[in-house]
């Protein structure tokens, strides 16, 4: 079912029109009220009306996370603080976390976009929608919490975690569709074969999953072991959060919501839009927001853009699920890891720069993140117990960095393969 | 006396001790006295050579991660309770042992055996205080 016919199946000619009126004014808004684009712009010498077409956005300039991080925490906001209704934040294990904010029509506009996700994944009134996206500051909970109220559907706030007490609740509440990361969705199935409920002939019917990189046959064994349709859907805080794009019945791709943000993909290294069919780095322009507009947002996250109509009958741009990093960025159990963040840690415990390498593996359908790391003279010790306190030490320094228990290996020099005698940070043996 | 004792790093994969004895029995170097101690995922070799500077230098050569450390070798009788002797000095004194080893061969019919301790001078001078047979690393490197 599509959920707003108007604007979701608006032919391309109207929907650019619309498109280049509300990116014009966007951007009055931004040269009014935020002086870092305000600078940019200027510097550029752009105004509203040079944007006359959608592929005049290449004047634009681009923004990036570092931008928002240099503005912490309202620096880019585009209203006064007191018209701002949400506050949503990054958990800012990079660094500086990344503040976003929303006003009331904002708030407004990501319900009416998280209603258009719901119905692309079949859920309406009369469902019941278990929600264990992490409620709280990350913006996957609230999120699809007020677009499953807004078709209707009776939400179970449940949040993440407490995996036996999911499973009781779904058996008890009769929960006919789940929100979660695909991981989640697998754990919870094995969980419940444990606890030897039948989750496959349950009352489960819909899953609407995201929040971190999986395949089309982790989609398959989901649905094999729930016995439901899941659907992938995708989102970035900086953007609106969940809600930007989603699969239709159709899974042929994500629909994104064109008449809210103006999709690209560019080359990474040189900036220069790609146009359809070519894989590179998907950027986002935020057309409707007021609390925090966004020109060409660099999402640093790899994909490819498709113009083909759909046969569910939404006209808007499919991009394919996201196939990579442009950075080597990992995400383990829903956090972002940079290799960045291991090696200053590394740094630090050993005061001299180790190779390392992080291996990702998906044991039981839990990533498991292995920190190998090659032993030189400066931290080698003839006793056992120096050598144990050693990853002991490294292992508890990630843990409190990035919240995540990782397995540190010692491994011996020269062990870790170099390319161009750079040694390769990331080695993701997960099969999505 | 004080005898000079290299320890290698390994990766618990297989093929990784006949690497370093390969590397050792090409240089000529004999071994005299080893042990293990692993992990589950990697152990530490500590030998001790006819050779030590030579052995640490190949090894060092060979992309191996290695220390030198001081340990001190003691003769005890080659009876029941002569290791018990020993220890029992170690324990009135205080002086924590991280790990030992034994020989594998005898000299002048004492059994040998190595200690690893933090204070190395003091448990010299006490295992001398009560007779025990301290080998130099001269007699250790040329048994």
């Amino acid at each position: 079912m599509i959920w707003n016919q108007k604007y979701e199946s608006m032919d391309r000619q109207n929907l650019e029109e619309l498109q280049v009126k509300r990116l014009q004014e966007t951007i009055n808004r931004l040269i009014e009220n935020v002086p870092f684009y305000q600078q940019k712009l200027s510097a550029l010498d752009v105004q509203a009306e040079d944007i006359k077409s959608i592929s005049d956005l290449s004047k634009l300039p681009f923004t990036t996370k570092e931008d928002l991080r240099d503005n912490y925490p309202y620096g880019l906001f585009a209203t006064p603080l007191k018209e701002i209704v949400r506050i949503h934040s990054s958990s800012g294990t990079t660094g500086q976390p990344t503040v976003v904010g929303y006003t009331q029509d904002d708030i407004e506009i990501w319900t009416e976009l998280m209603a258009r996700t719901m119905s692309c994944g079949g859920v309406s009134k009369g469902d019941i929608v278990q929600n264990a996206f992490g409620y709280g500051l990350f913006t996957g909970g609230l999120g699809i919490h007020y677009g499953a109220e807004k078709v209707g559907a009776s939400v179970i706030p449940i949040s993440g975690g407490n995996t036996k007490r999911q499973i009781r609740l779904m058996e008890d509440f009769g929960s006919t569709a789940l929100m979660c990361t695909p991981s989640y969705a697998l754990y919870i199935a094995e969980v419940a074969a444990e606890m030897g409920f039948d989750i496959k002939n349950s009352k489960l019917e819909y899953g609407i999953f995201g929040a971190e990189p999986w395949s089309d046959n982790m989609r398959r064994e989901i649905e094999e072991l729930l016995g439901i349709t899941a659907i992938d859907i995708y989102g970035l805080s900086e953007i609106i959060g969940p809600g930007v794009a989603s699969e239709c019945e159709v899974q042929d791709g994500l629909h994104i919501f064109e008449d809210h943000f103006i999709p690209e993909i560019i080359d990474p290294e040189t900036g220069e839009n790609l146009g359809y069919g070519t894989k590179g780095e998907l950027v986002f322009t935020t057309i409707t927001k007021t609390g925090l507009p966004i020109l060409r947002y660099r999402t640093k996250d790899i994909s490819v853009l498709h113009q083909e109509k759909c046969s569910c009958g939404r006209t808007s741009v499919r991009m394919e699920r996201i196939s990579g990093r442009v950075d080597d960025m990992l995400i383990i159990r829903g956090v972002n890891v940079f290799p960045s963040q291991i090696e200053s840690i590394l740094l630090d415990i050993s005061e001299t720069k180790p190779h390392y390498q992080l291996v990702v593996e998906r044991e039981d359908s839990l990533d498991q993140l292995e920190v190998q790391v090659e032993i030189s003279e400066a931290i080698f010790s003839d006793e056992v117990r120096r050598l144990e306190s050693l990853e002991r030490k490294i292992h508890g320094e990630i843990e409190s960095v990035l919240g995540i228990s990782v397995n540190v290996k010692l491994v011996e020099p020269h062990t870790i393969p170099r390319s161009e005698g750079k040694a390769q940070r990331v080695v993701d043996k997960r099969e999505l | 006396m004080k005898v000079k004792q290299i320890s290698i790093f390994l990766e618990n994969k297989s093929g990784r001790l006949a690497d370093v004895t390969e590397t050792l029995g090409s240089a000529e170097i004999n071994i005299r006295a080893l042990s293990i101690a692993d992990t589950s995922d990697f152990g530490i070799l500590r030998l001790i050579v006819d050779q030590p500077d030579k052995a640490l230098a190949i090894l060092k050569e060979e992309g191996f991660t290695v220390n030198e450390t001081e340990v001190v070798a003691v003769g005890v009788d080659d009876t029941p309770g002569g290791l018990a002797k020993a220890l029992a000095v170690l324990k009135e004194e205080e002086i924590n042992i991280e790990y030992m080893y034994a020989f594998i061969g005898r000299a002048s019919g004492d059994a040998l055996v190595v200690f690893r301790v933090q204070e190395i001078e003091r448990a010299n001078q006490v295992l001398k205080e009560r007779d025990f047979n301290l080998l130099s690393a001269e007699e250790v490197y040329e048994l």
